[in-house]
């Protein structure tokens, strides 16, 4: 028996290594002659209805199989013609009339209509359903209340289907970001009739999801989906662009480890790292710089102070603890990847937006505020505690700032990691004093960034509430100047940077490589990347 | 025997719904929700959550109905697939790596186990058992990196990553050899200090003596008389082992890439996924009852000192 299965084991080896051996072609050169991407977004996608998910894996896949009203150009992702073939603006600002193309179909070949969307946006605002994210909806008249229930008559809300292929779309106020906002997910239609025929109107997992049952618009469809293995899109032969299309598959993979993702695209099975770790970032400087991608994202680092318990509800404190740290020395010395230091909260060149209000870095100013807050070189500080999820990244940023306080401002503070759900939890329930945490924005402007801080925004999370910012974001909201709702959001961001119920640490920057034959793969603010316009391209043979 | 079996599986009843009452409560006792995200939602779609998903029922309730439903419940985390089918969709994966990772860990395990025993206290003990030792020391993460630099980066015999040619069909494909390799190094290295420690009381004793006497073959000694009792640690280490082997490893999963039932364990931990939590522990458990079980009959047929009461 033993023999038995000795002989076995090292029959199975010898196959392996014979398997293994010989020429072959790798994944990705494979790839690259069939026009079939091998790419990892990271997580596992959760689902594909677009009215369900939340995360940023999600979006990438289900921006390959559906279309919204309008599509992004590939290099700077200005709207351009999606669905909608033209569209105008009304003199206020508030009325959008979209005229969809004639060809515009569903991958069952149905007319996509102007009742697809108003049934979408429905579904999305529908109360039972519970979307996370229908609050991306509610620049849109009446849409806030029927999602609350206020309002049962969907023909109040401001979404009209005037005839088969116009759309009409009133809105609160003039939305200068309204274009952009109509690419992210939400706004994505759905085939309602394969929706209700699964009874997935107002439920999560109906089956409609599923590869045999989904219908969708974009410029691919669904041909495989194995959870947690991989999702495989193919060239939707009935999208109305399909001449534009590039590429006949794209394969996604879930790969949440980095190193893992980088064994893959040295051994030939992904044509891009997702993520590249830092501590790689020397190493393909040198060795590949052709693949190797550092680019601004649309994103934030910083930690919230919990302002309703001491000693940060002192404005002081709060100012010394921000002025007191050099955030050059993190971003080069800690977290590496060419991060910027963040001396204001939203990331920099957000539709011609970059913050006036700075922070000053300032020891011998730090020390002296302290004083005044009644705690002359740190003595008598109270026992403060940073809060921060379990992840090393974080730990090191933690001490780096732990190290900087304790040598600048004399004070000892406490690290705490917790698991992220805890994490998130006493964030939640304000049961922290400092917490570490990110915000990505949902579309390029810089409201995304500044209405979090609002005091009936869910993300505020610290307390903080200021009536004149409040009325500062009401305003932008109505501004239909795009100068002067600019000059809003700069007096906005002054207000949070003179009262700090965060302190900003850097702004992100995504690291990651690409294979040399991907083409048309722009680097952007968001990290979108219109999916027919790629193209997998054989280097010349030399 | 079929008395015994039979009453060893009554007794497993109590076990299942103790565990699935630790699991469930427990869980629950754990801050933080299936809903809690880095983008906080309102208190209201909360509320509505909770009631789409059955957490507004009372816990007896929604226990009654965990049990009860367990299979067909839907995953917190990924809504469109159900608990069971997730199970039968990653199991598959697992116990396949797990069946290799166990050949390769007997195989090589039990054949350096006796080498080592056989002159025990010279090279020939000592070569094998600090191969053993450093087995055992060298955790899968060093391992399974350690192996796809040689075999995968530099050598480029195997792929660094997938399963099946990421086909997951085939029956064996060049990606299975790294990880069932990593996995059953480890195990093998623990065998081998099991095999040779129990291979040396049982070679010192009477039986084997008369067996010499007899004239039986050195070779006919040690596969027939020797490695019967010899085998008795290794197999009531096999019992638990086996489980964790085909359930699925985590690490292993994670380094390699492969779509097995240990990631969906750990990971449903942390996203709160209430019903996949419960149905992969319940699932293991099963698993880990049926294989002690099959490990108790199994010393009892190769200890003629046992019985089966």
């Amino acid at each position: 028996m033993t023999n038995r299965i000795i002989a076995c084991g090292a029959l199975g080896l010898l196959a392996g290594a014979l398997a293994g051996c010989g020429p072959k072609i790798k994944p990705t050169d494979q790839g690259i002659r069939d026009k079939v991407l091998l790419v990892t977004v990271g997580a596992k996608t959760e689902d594909l209805d677009p009215h369900v998910v939340t995360g940023v894996p999600e979006h990438h896949v289900i921006a390959a199989l559906t279309e919204g009203l309008v599509a992004e150009d590939p290099v700077d992702l200005h709207p351009v013609p999606g669905t909608a073939e033209k569209w105008e603006v009304s003199a206020d600002g508030t009325v959008y009339t979209f005229h969809l193309r004639e060809n515009a179909k569903w991958t069952n070949g149905d007319p996509v209509t102007a009742n697809d969307f108003v049934q979408s946006f429905k579904r999305i605002l529908t109360p039972a359903l519970a979307s996370k994210y229908a609050y991306m909806l509610f620049v849109m008249k009446g849409a806030e209340e029927y999602s609350l229930g206020k309002l049962n008559d969907f023909s109040q809300v401001g979404a009209k289907a005037l005839d088969e292929r116009t759309l009409e779309i009133t809105l609160n106020s003039p939305t200068p970001y309204f274009l952009a906002l109509l690419n992210h997910y939400t706004w994505f239609p759905v085939h309602i009739p394969t929706i209700e025929k699964h009874d997935g109107m107002i439920r999560r997992g109906s089956g409609w999801t599923q590869p045999e049952n989904f219908v969708s618009n974009g410029a691919f469809r669904l041909k495989s989906w194995q959870l947690g293995r991989k999702i495989v899109v193919e060239k939707n032969p009935h999208y109305w662009d399909v001449a534009t299309t590039k590429l006949n598959e794209i394969h996604f993979y879930p790969v949440e480890l980095e190193t893992t993702q980088e064994n893959m695209f040295r051994g030939g099975q992904l044509h891009n790292i997702y993520n590249l770790h830092t501590d790689k970032i020397a190493t393909y400087k040198k060795d590949h710089p052709d693949e190797l991608r550092i680019k601004p994202h649309l994103a934030s680092y910083f930690y919230r102070f919990n302002v309703t318990r001491k000693p940060c509800d002192d404005v002081r404190v709060r100012k010394a603890l921000a002025m007191a740290l050099d955030r050059d020395s993190i971003t080069k010395n800690v977290t590496k990847g060419e991060r910027m230091p963040a001396l204001f909260f939203t990331p920099p060149g957000v539709n011609g937006y970059t913050a006036r209000a700075r922070i000053e870095e300032n020891v011998e100013k730090a020390r002296q505020l302290l004083a005044e807050a009644g705690y002359p070189d740190g003595k008598g500080f109270p026992p403060l505690e940073l809060l921060y999820n379990t992840t090393e990244g974080h730990r090191i940023i933690a001490e780096a700032i732990q190290q900087m306080w304790k040598k600048n401002l004399n004070i000892d503070i406490k690290l705490e990691n917790q698991e992220w759900k805890v994490y998130l939890d006493r964030q939640r329930e304000m049961d922290y004093q400092v917490s570490r945490a990110g915000w990505t924005g949902d579309y390029p402007d810089p409201n995304t960034f500044l209405d979090m801080w609002t005091s009936w925004s869910q993300q505020n999370q610290t307390g903080w509430a200021k009536p004149e910012y409040d009325a500062l974001i009401r305003k932008a909201a109505t501004t239909q100047n795009t100068e002067a709702r600019l000059e809003v959001f700069q007096q906005a961001e002054e207000i949070l940077m003179e009262e700090l119920p965060i302190l900003p640490i850097y702004i992100y920057t995504r690291v990651y490589a690409l294979h040399p034959a991907v083409k048309n793969w722009h680097a952007n603010v968001l990290d979108h990347h219109p999916w027919k316009h790629v193209d997998l391209e054989a280097k010349a043979a030399e | 025997m079929l008395k015994f079996i039979l009453r060893r599986i009554l007794e497993t009843i109590p076990v299942l719904l103790c565990v699935a009452a630790m699991t469930f409560f427990m869980c629950r006792l754990a801050p933080g929700g299936p809903f809690d995200d880095d983008k906080q939602v309102t208190p209201e779609v909360r509320e509505l959550l909770d009631k789409q998903f059955n957490l507004d029922q009372p816990l007896y309730r929604q226990f009654i109905d965990y049990v009860v439903n367990l299979p067909s419940l839907q995953s917190f985390k990924n809504p469109s697939h159900t608990v069971g089918g997730i199970i039968s969709e990653k199991f598959p994966v697992s116990a396949k790596l797990g069946f290799f990772a166990i050949s390769i860990a007997l195989g090589l395990g039990v054949l350096f186990g006796v080498i080592a025993s056989l002159r025990p206290n010279t090279y020939i003990d000592y070569i094998p058992s600090s191969l053993a030792m450093i087995g055992i020391c060298l955790p899968t993460f060093v391992m399974g990196p350690l192996l796809i630099l040689v075999f995968s980066l530099q050598l480029d015999w195997f792929p660094p990553t997938g399963w099946g040619g990421f086909n997951y069909d085939q029956f064996f494909a060049a990606d299975m050899v790294l990880p069932s390799l990593t996995l059953g190094l480890f195990y093998a290295a623990y065998i081998s200090r099991l095999t040779r420690g129990g291979m040396l009381d049982i070679l010192t004793q009477d039986y084997i003596r008369t067996a010499r006497a007899k004239g039986a073959s050195g070779l006919r000694v040690i596969l027939r008389h020797a490695l019967r009792g010899g085998l008795l640690p290794v197999i009531s280490f096999m019992g638990p082992a086996v489980a964790g082997l085909i359930a699925g490893s985590f690490v292993i999963e994670k380094i390699f890439a492969i779509p097995g039932l240990g990631q969906e364990f750990v990971n449903s931990v942390f996203n709160r996924d209430y019903t996949l939590v419960l149905g992969v522990v319940m699932f293991y458990a099963t698993l880990i009852i049926l294989l002690n079980l099959i490990v108790d009959i199994l010393q009892v047929v190769l200890n003629p000192k046992l019985k089966f009461d």
